[in-house]
Order: structure tokens, then sequence, then C-alpha cells
């Protein structure tokens, strides 16, 4: 296993570094990296004696709701819910996300499926973090078009819940919820500030000692490898073939240069 | 007692602008009924989607049926986004409520109460609760400080529908641990169910696997159609989402010709 840690898996192992500490992470639907990364926090906990809940939205085998689509959010009003993940079509310098779509609602030109249960989570969930890949001045913009959940509210407001983190392609933020704004504090190997200037539409601040995304060590790479990548395919079958299929690649180079070769009349 | 009818006759039942709230892709979709119901054309259709939808509303929608559509989303999962639904938006052809998960919960919840709103933590300075003027804000009766919390009105649905692995002949439904299921009966004026089969002896005489029995109180007529859900998968094990179909939809709904080419109509009929 000398294969160097993949984008996807410095993602995995960035985020379950910002679960530590949960008792009960919950997952949404689609979310294979946010999945794997609660699972890998389990595993590692699991080494320590430590027991962790892992409810993922979509899976049988990792999901222990008995009551009903309203269980996630039942538990997650009673403080039974530590950390939880959004995304967002567009996420501002304020935290807000938008999940409805881009121009003026209703009639968005751009319309995506909608804020599902975000209106909720997001003021309920401590441990809030956002989760974009895609890192681009259209997603973090400086205003997003339609608030469907609030990155801070005012203070009469029953709010335990919010955004704490922010992880992108690029790096991962912090996020203030008394100033509402989002502070740099890694840059992912491979990229540079200016370049996540360039792609972000909003001010941020930066971290006193920021620095670059860490890999992980050797042991968490294996196990993310091995039985973390066993679990997340009950769900995610082809997020976990790609997976498994980018690291054959990278240890047998001469099996996929031949490959390539024979691609080529 | 509940009857056991054809799925036309189920569809029949339905009749022009009901108020329909509908199963999500994991808990039973009835897709087939949803196509019988397309064929008979019952007009200005309010969905409910409990709490969110995917291909089912989307042919309703494309088939012009629907006239409100009350949802925390619509997606087709994998395949990308509703193509018939992100076109009705943009044309301003149904008017969207958009909600929240819980608060769909919460409003079937009130109806199944008999009370006429439910109280929600969170949604304060979203775009859903701007959007929402039926949707009030209060100040929590027993706090003795500010404390705003949003009471959502009760969603009393005039039909519920959704698809489930077996009934009995008495009319009792299996639904297994998709409550969801129970509270779209609880909550609707009518319940229809397509099932898969529908088995000898009496669902509920099992005390093991009762509580995951719908009781034929909540269930009006049941109409036997296999592989009901299809290309959705059952949550029971029959079969899986066949997500190739999906896709091939979400390429053909991409245009008007190629949505009535998908379901195989010449033109549509305008709703009556």
């Amino acid at each position: 296993m000398s294969v160097p840690a993949t984008h996807r898996e410095r993602l995995i192992v960035a985020i379950s570094r910002l679960l530590d500490g949960c008792r009960h992470v919950a997952v949404g639907a689609s979310s294979p990296i946010p999945a794997a990364a609660a699972m890998l926090l389990r595993a590692m906990k699991e080494a320590e004696d430590e027991l962790i809940y892992v409810s993922v939205l979509g899976s049988q085998e990792h999901n222990f709701f008995t009551n009903g689509g309203v269980e996630l959010f039942d538990c997650a009003a009673q403080g039974r819910i530590d950390a939880f993940f959004l995304g967002g079509g567009q996420i501002d310098g304020q935290g807000n996300i938008n999940l409805v779509g881009t121009g003026t609602y209703p009639q968005t030109n751009v319309r995506w499926p909608g804020s599902f249960g975000s209106a909720y989570l997001a003021f309920l969930v401590p441990r809030l973090i956002l989760f974009r890949e895609e890192h681009t001045a259209r997603v973090f913009v400086e205003k997003v078009d339609f608030v469907s959940a609030p990155g801070t509210s005012a203070p009469e407001v029953y709010r335990p819940g919010g955004p704490r983190a922010l992880l992108t392609g690029l790096g991962q933020f912090s996020f203030d919820r008394e100033t509402a704004r989002f502070t740099l504090q890694t840059i992912h190997p491979g990229h540079t500030l200016e370049e996540i200037r360039a792609a972000t539409g909003f001010t941020f601040d930066l971290a006193p000692d920021l620095g670059i995304t860490p890999d992980p060590d050797p042991a968490t790479l294996a196990l993310l490898r091995g039985r973390v990548l066993e679990e997340v395919s009950e769900c995610y079958p082809e997020f976990a073939m790609s997976a498994r299929a980018e690291l054959g690649a990278a240890l047998s180079p001469a099996a996929s240069r031949a490959t390539a070769t024979r691609a080529i009349p | 007692m509940t009857r056991t009818v054809t799925l036309e006759d189920l569809a029949a039942r339905i009749g022009p602008g009901a108020k329909i709230a509908v199963a999500p892709d994991y808990a039973g979709v009835p897709m087939a009924l949803a196509r019988e119901i397309i064929r008979q054309g019952p007009g200005g259709l309010h969905v409910v989607c409990v709490p969110s939808a995917g291909m089912i509303v989307d042919l309703l929608i494309g088939a012009g049926l629907v006239t409100t559509l009350e949802t925390a989303a619509v997606t087709l999962g994998e395949a990308g986004g509703a193509p018939r639904f992100q076109r009705a938006v943009r044309d301003g052809t149904i008017r969207i409520m958009d909600a929240t998960c819980p608060a769909i919960h919460a409003a079937l919840l009130a109806a199944q109460k008999g009370i006429p709103f439910m109280p929600l933590r969170g949604i304060i300075g979203t775009g859903i609760l701007e959007n929402r003027p039926d949707w009030k804000t209060m100040q929590n009766p027993f706090a003795d400080s500010p404390d705003p919390i949003v009471a959502i009105p009760a969603i009393i649905p005039d039909v519920a529908i959704f698809h489930a692995p077996e009934a009995d002949r008495f009319g009792n439904v299996r639904i297994g641990r998709r409550r969801e299921l129970a509270t779209m009966a609880y909550a609707a004026k009518k319940t229809l169910v397509t099932v898969e089969r529908v088995v000898a002896g009496n669902l509920l005489h099992d005390e093991a696997s009762a509580a995951g029995v719908l009781p034929s109180l909540y269930v009006d007529a049941v109409a036997v159609v296999p592989e009901g859900a299809r290309p959705y998968g059952m949550w029971s094990g029959e079969y899986d989402t066949d997500s190739a179909e999906i896709s091939r939809y979400a390429r053909m709904a991409r245009t008007e010709d190629g949505f009535r080419e998908y379901l195989g109509l010449a033109a549509l009929e305008p709703a009556r």
C-alpha cells in the first residue's frame, strides 16, 4: 500500500477529522464522501473501544431508524445528532446556502431539486459541515439568490446548530457564527491561495497558521481502503468501484500503461 | 371494509382537483397507478410529496395534470434534475410551494392529530418561509422571553397513494418501517394502495410484525399490481431501482416530444 493518498481520500480523511468527538453522525442522500468519512471515524474509534453511531440515509445496513423519514429530524431537534452535511448550488460568504435555484424565485432560470431538510437541520445540528467539491465563483457567491438555510440567525431565534466548517476541492475553512465569516484554515496540496481567491466570490479571512491540508497516515489509509470502502459499497457501489479503480491504476502503472497502449489502434 | 379493485378502478377514485399525497422514492412509489392516472387524466391536481419525490411527479407534471406542487425537493437522483418539473417551474405553469422535509411531516402529523397546526423549530429567515404566507411565525406561548417559532398548518390530503409489498384480503397493508406511509394514511381522507400480492391470513395476527402493518381502517381500496413501483425498487426486496431506465427517462423527457414518446402518447389530451 505505497500508493499516496488520492484527492478524494484526502477529502474523506479531512471530514473525518472534523467529526472527531461526535457520537452520532447522520449523512443525507447522495453523499458518498461524507458517508465514507463517518464510517472511517467509526472504524478508528472502534479501535479505541468507543462506539460511534452512523446513520446513512438510503442505506439498509448503516441506518437504524425505524420511524420513517421524520425520525432524522426528530433526533436532530432533540440534540441526538452531533454532525450533518449540507452542500449547496450556491454558498455565500455569510454561510447561507441555496438548494433551490438561480435567478428570481419562483421562476428561477436554473432550478435545483429543493431545500430538503436543510432549513431545519442547519438550525439544530451543532456541527454542520458544508461540503462542496466544486470550488468555483459560480458556487461560492457574494450573496445567494435564495436562502434554503441561513448561516446565522438573530439572537432570539432558537439555534443550537449551524455551520462549523466548509470543505471544498481546494481547501478547508472554518466558520465563525459571531462574525458570519469564513476563515481559510488549510489549502489542499497542489493548490494555492491565489487560486482559491480567484475561485471564491466572497472575501474570507486567513488563519494565522494557514497551512497545507495534511496527508493521511498509512494506518488511516489502510483502514479507508479496506473496511471503509467495503462498508460504503453497500449504499454507494459505483463510488466504491471507482475509488478501487483509481487505486488499482495507481498500484499497477504497468497494467494501466498496457491498457492505454491497447486502446490506441 | 377495504375493497380490492382493479388498477383502473383505483385511479378512477382520484377526481380532478384532488390534493394527493405521494410516497417518496424510498418507500414504494406507485408508478403503475401514476401511469393509469395519466391515462384517465384528472387535471388540476395539488400534489404533496412526502416529503420529496422524483419521476412520479415529473410524469404527472409533464402530462399537464398538476397545478400545485408542495414539496421539499424533486430530483431524479443520479439521473440528475427532473426535466418536466424544471421546465414547469421556469415557465410558471405550476404553482410551487417549496417546503422543507420536516414541515411536510409536521403538517401531516397535525392532520393525524386533528389539530390545526404544528409548531416547528428552524425555518426562520429562510426564503422558504418568506414565500409561504400560509406558514405563520408566532411567539412560544410558554416562554417569558422572545422565542419565535413557526406554525405549520395541517395538510389534509384528499387521497394518499403508495405501493406496498403485500396486503391481506381484509385490506391490512404491510408497510414495514416505512412509517411515512402510515402518516400519510392517517392524515388523508382516503388511501389508495397498490400491492405486489395479496397474502392468505390476517397480517395483524402476527404480533411480531403487526406494528409494521397499516390496518385496513385507514385503507379504502387496494389493487394488485405486480412490479407496481418500477422503475423504482421495493424496500422489501422484490426488485431494485432500475437506474438505467430512470436515466433513459431523464434523457427523453428533456423535450416535450421526447416526454410524450416515452409515455407512448401521440399527443397530450387536454386535462379534463
